[in-house]
């Protein structure tokens, strides 16, 4: 039996960052990642689940909300219920929302755009596992390509989202200045990403997989990757990894 | 016992409906200035098998409340009607 660090990478139909996912984490030696096919109800010993982006049954009837009925989906909620960790970007981050396991929704852009464009954001969770290892006097650039992205929830959840440190990603000027000048869709605080109480469920819109790698001209993406992974798993695993940069 | 049921899902009046205000707007170019406040949503038609009104209702109910309806960002209503 391997002992190596596994990680599941969901396929749904019409999925299409996944190969982009399994690239950017394959780059830890001691990590396996794995894509697992929607229809499949074996998480297969995953230690982090990841949703991957794209559009999900064409985004029929709202994003993500026919993924949320696949049948994987049934142990990614039993999963994450016992505390383990899930990970959603963009249709992923959607699907979750959908699904229940983090609060709030992914309206329409303000614009009814689909914005696809690099965005500064600020690490804002100082406790969340995947902003924690962030420095907080930088912004760091990732790429956005969404039609809805716009988050939105009630009052009280969003004051929750807040009193817990739960909002991990905000939009910001390259400068880190969060207003609504450098709010790209509307979405409620600029908030770009969330957790769930547990802070073992993560969602962003942005795609950090997109600019992890420098033959894409841009590696602040990976340090996203590196600071999640050297959370959950140990610094261990971040600094054997294949240096690409 | 067939029943139809026919089913609109509007966005949540406190809501910004982008779609509706770009319709809104290009009433305007088509000389009805007079028609404003556009919102768009959904009509969704469907068949069900149930032993009673009651029990279609229920069902549809929660079809609306689980997968046809966000009801963070919707609402709905419903008729039902037997085939």
């Amino acid at each position: 039996m391997s002992s190596k660090i596994r990680i599941g990478v969901i396929v749904f139909p019409g999925s299409n960052c996944d190969q982009d996912m399994v690239d950017a984490l394959s780059v830890y030696p001691q990590v396996e990642v794995k894509k697992l096919w929607h229809k499949s109800a074996n998480l297969e010993g995953s230690q982090l689940i990841v949703l991957p982006g794209g559009f999900s049954y064409g985004d029929y009837l709202r994003s993500g909300a026919i993924a949320r009925f696949s049948p994987i989906m049934t142990e990614v909620i039993r999963f994450a219920s016992q505390g383990g960790f899930v990970f959603g970007v963009c249709n992923g981050f959607q699907i979750l929302c959908e699904s229940h396991l983090l609060p709030g929704a992914l309206l329409h852009n303000t614009s009814h755009k689909f914005i696809c464009e690099n965005i500064p954001l600020v690490a804002a969770s100082s406790t969340a596992a995947i902003s924690a290892s962030l420095k907080k006097d930088r912004t760091y650039l990732i790429p956005i390509a969404h039609g809805e992205g716009r988050y939105y929830a009630d009052e009280a959840t969003i004051k929750n989202l807040q009193d817990e440190d739960r909002i991990i990603f905000k939009y910001s000027s390259a400068e880190g200045v969060v207003n609504q000048e450098f709010n790209p869709n509307g979405s409620l605080n600029n908030i770009a990403g969330v957790c769930n109480k547990g802070m073992n469920v993560f969602g962003m819109m942005p795609h950090p997989e997109r600019a992890a790698d420098s033959a894409l001209g841009n590696t602040d993406g990976r340090l996203i990757l590196d600071g999640f992974m050297q959370q959950l798993f140990g610094e261990e695993l971040v600094k054997a990894q294949s240096v690409s940069m | 016992m067939k029943f139809i049921a026919e089913i609109d899902v509007m966005p949540h009046a406190a809501l910004l409906d982008p779609q509706g205000k770009a319709v809104s707007g290009s009433m305007k170019n088509l000389g009805l200035p007079e028609i404003n406040n556009v919102r768009i949503g959904k009509h969704i038609r469907l068949e069900i098998e149930a032993d009673s009104s009651q029990s279609a209702h229920e069902k549809v109910e929660k079809a609306c409340k689980e997968i046809l309806s966000n009801p963070i960002m919707e609402g709905y209503s419903f008729q039902i009607t037997e085939a």
